[in-house]
């Protein structure tokens, strides 16, 4: 076991730093980070363009693998360099992270809790009416990109404030500006704000989970076993959510691990839509601004929770199937 | 390997135990036939036909309905909701929505359609050569895999973006199919390796036929069932990427539109003029609706034990 632990993380360290010198290279090619000074007025001379260029690594007339060592030797001493306007990648990034980190969690729970429990009810209730309804949704929902859900859920939240007259949904930033107040107001203030982007990514979860678990969920219900359990006088109740419900689960493990690129992808359209400050508003921004170290250090921030994604899957795996465990 | 591939079992389908229902077995029909009697029994599906050829009938005949073009400029109408002149309104500069929202639809239709056909096919080459051949082609393949399934394909286009402003369309597409093959690439890798042990393609094998041959004439039309449901599928998802990218400005440039960028500039002022986005968004989402349904209408059709028949 601890072999094979092993052998996971030394493929996902090899995948990751490949992935970040992939984004870096590539980068390199399409992006031109001079253009930035040339088009300023009055113009810059040359010169101190170039010394401004290698102040942050991005001179393109540096060879790229000199560029690349440079960057390299700084991200093995966990140095991501500095962004165009020449401030500390860490330092900015430290604060990042949090915003993109909490809306992930909050949001994948809430659309991997919703989606399934909705995959259960309608699979229970098969071609029933909320069946019927929960099918149409997730369609409909599946349909729809995270961009055009995050602008309609913005102008759903006006119309409801203009309506009530009152401040009771909020879509833009993380918190309101200087507040202060008691930990209560502070929190009602952050849950104000919190609800739109979770919903906007959580939606489509949601129905992904929805259709996944309700068609696992009917598999299982006409397996042998069940009429088996239930033969020997257990519940109906018991058999679908002791046995049922977790023999169910364990393709969903696959599903989590396989959109939650999709999610990070979501997430990334949430945070500029609703104005937060997290790790995907800032990759959109550094490639309007030719920013190649950003680029590369979104890019492996991304990469890592992928891949703890599939990890994270496998030990969800192994909890739910015995045979994964033992075997 | 960092990720696992798809469960065979969930996409294998062996083509002789294709069950042959009451009736049509006297008649003899071919699989063909069989497979469009199963399609037009389901009526979502059939809706979703409808829906697109629709649409493509909208997009394509749509922008001859108005005299306006997606370019011109009503000098008279600035941001006028929906009127007899300007049927879905006019934008700030005074551009007819109706006919920009056609020439998106347009773009975005072709655009999924290509990129469906195009990375359905990639995917076949790489995972079926993978599954052939095995040895250092499969670990390669695999591990190309891998590594883009690490990286999502909105990064990677996003991050080439830069070098398409001045570029033909028709990179963009090629872009959009190149990063958005790998999974299918896996499930076409699983279902070599099972269809690989079959007599079929050991008699072909010692007959000496090349290897291009079993995999072009063997091997992938017995996935074909597979394929054109893929296909279908991809279409949505490159429907809603290339939106996706567009919304951002790292896809479609301007003058030209697509209805990603058509909801990204209806965005701003969204809020008192909905109707600068309702349209190509609605557009946008009975699109991929359509794609959707067929997908899962076909499914059914080409192989009626799947899992979704249930649904």
């Amino acid at each position: 076991m601890a072999r094979y632990l092993f052998r996971r993380l030394a493929t996902g360290i090899l995948l990751v730093l490949l992935a970040t010198t992939l984004a870096f290279l590539l980068a390199s090619f399409t992006m031109h980070p001079r253009d930035n000074y040339l088009a300023r007025n009055p113009p810059i001379p040359e010169s101190s363009i170039d010394q401004k260029l290698d102040e942050i690594n991005q001179n393109d007339k540096t060879p790229v693998l000199q560029r690349y060592a440079t960057w390299a030797g700084g991200i093995v001493r966990g140095d991501f360099g500095v962004n165009v306007e020449g401030k500390s990648i860490n330092e900015i990034m430290g604060r990042r992270v949090g915003v993109t980190l909490r809306l992930l969690f909050i949001g994948s729970i809430v659309g991997a809790v919703f989606g399934v429990l909705l995959g259960v009810w309608g699979a229970l209730r098969q071609y029933g009416y909320s069946d019927r309804l929960i099918t149409v949704f997730s369609f409909f929902m599946l349909a729809t990109p995270v961009f055009f859900i995050a602008v309609l859920l913005k102008y759903g939240a006006l119309q409801l404030n203009q309506f009530t007259g009152r401040q009771i949904l909020y879509y833009t930033g993380e918190t309101s500006v200087g507040i202060t107040g008691s930990t209560w107001t502070l929190l009602v203030d952050r849950v104000q704000h919190l609800i739109l982007p979770t919903l906007a990514i959580a939606l489509g979860e949601m129905a992904l989970y929805s259709r996944y678990q309700r068609s696992a969920m009917l598999d299982v219900l006409g397996s042998d076993y069940l009429r088996t359990a239930q033969a020997k006088g257990l519940t109906r109740r018991k058999t679908f959510y002791k046995h049922g419900l977790r023999t169910a689960l364990i393709p969903m493990t696959i599903w989590f691990a396989f959109s939650f690129g999709t999610l990070i992808v979501g997430a990334t359209f949430t945070e500029v839509i609703f104005s937060w400050p997290g790790m995907g508003a800032w990759f959109i921004d550094s490639v309007r601004k030719q920013d190649i170290n950003v680029v590369a250090a979104t890019t492996l921030f991304t990469a890592v929770l992928v891949l703890f994604s599939t990890f994270l899957a496998d030990v969800f795996r192994a909890i739910l199937d015995p045979r994964v465990r033992t075997g | 390997m960092a990720l696992e591939p798809l469960l065979p079992e969930q996409v294998l389908h062996d083509p002789t135990s294709d069950p042959i229902e009451e009736g049509e077995a006297t008649e003899a029909l071919s699989r063909g036939q069989l497979v469009w009697r199963r399609f037009r029994r389901n009526r979502a599906g059939m809706a979703g036909i409808a829906m697109l050829g629709f649409l493509f009938f909208l997009a394509f005949v749509g922008p001859h309905l108005t005299h306006w073009t997606y370019e011109d400029i009503d000098p008279n109408a600035f941001l006028k909701p929906p009127s007899l002149t300007h049927w879905f309104g006019t934008n700030q500069i005074g551009q007819d929505v109706f006919a920009q929202t056609m020439r998106g639809l347009q773009k975005s239709l072709v655009i999924g359609l290509l990129v469906g056909v195009l990375s359905t096919s990639i995917a076949a080459v790489v995972g079926a050569t993978a599954g052939y051949f095995g040895g250092w082609v499969e670990n390669v393949n695999l591990f190309t895999i891998s590594l883009m399934l690490v990286l999502p394909d909105f990064l990677i286009i996003a991050i080439i973006s830069p070098r398409l402003h001045d570029a033909s369309w028709l990179w963009f597409v090629l872009l959009l199919a190149i990063f958005q093959w790998t999974l299918t690439a896996l499930v076409i890798h699983s279902l070599t390796l099972s269809l690989k042990q079959r007599e079929f393609i050991s008699a072909a094998r010692f007959m000496g036929v090349p290897s291009r041959t079993i995999i072009g004439r063997h091997l992938l039309p017995n996935m074909a069932s597979f394929l054109i449901i893929d296909a279908t599928i991809t279409v949505g998802a490159a429907v809603l990427l290339e939106t996706g990218l567009s919304y951002f400005g790292f896809g479609i440039q301007p003058p030209d539109v697509s209805l990603g960028t058509l909801i990204a500039d209806g965005t701003a002022s969204a809020i008192t003029f909905p109707w600068l986005f309702l349209f190509a968004g609605g557009f946008l989402v009975i699109t991929v609706l359509a794609v959707s349904v067929i997908g899962d209408a076909l499914r059914d059709a080409i192989d009626p034990q799947s899992k979704t028949r249930s649904s």
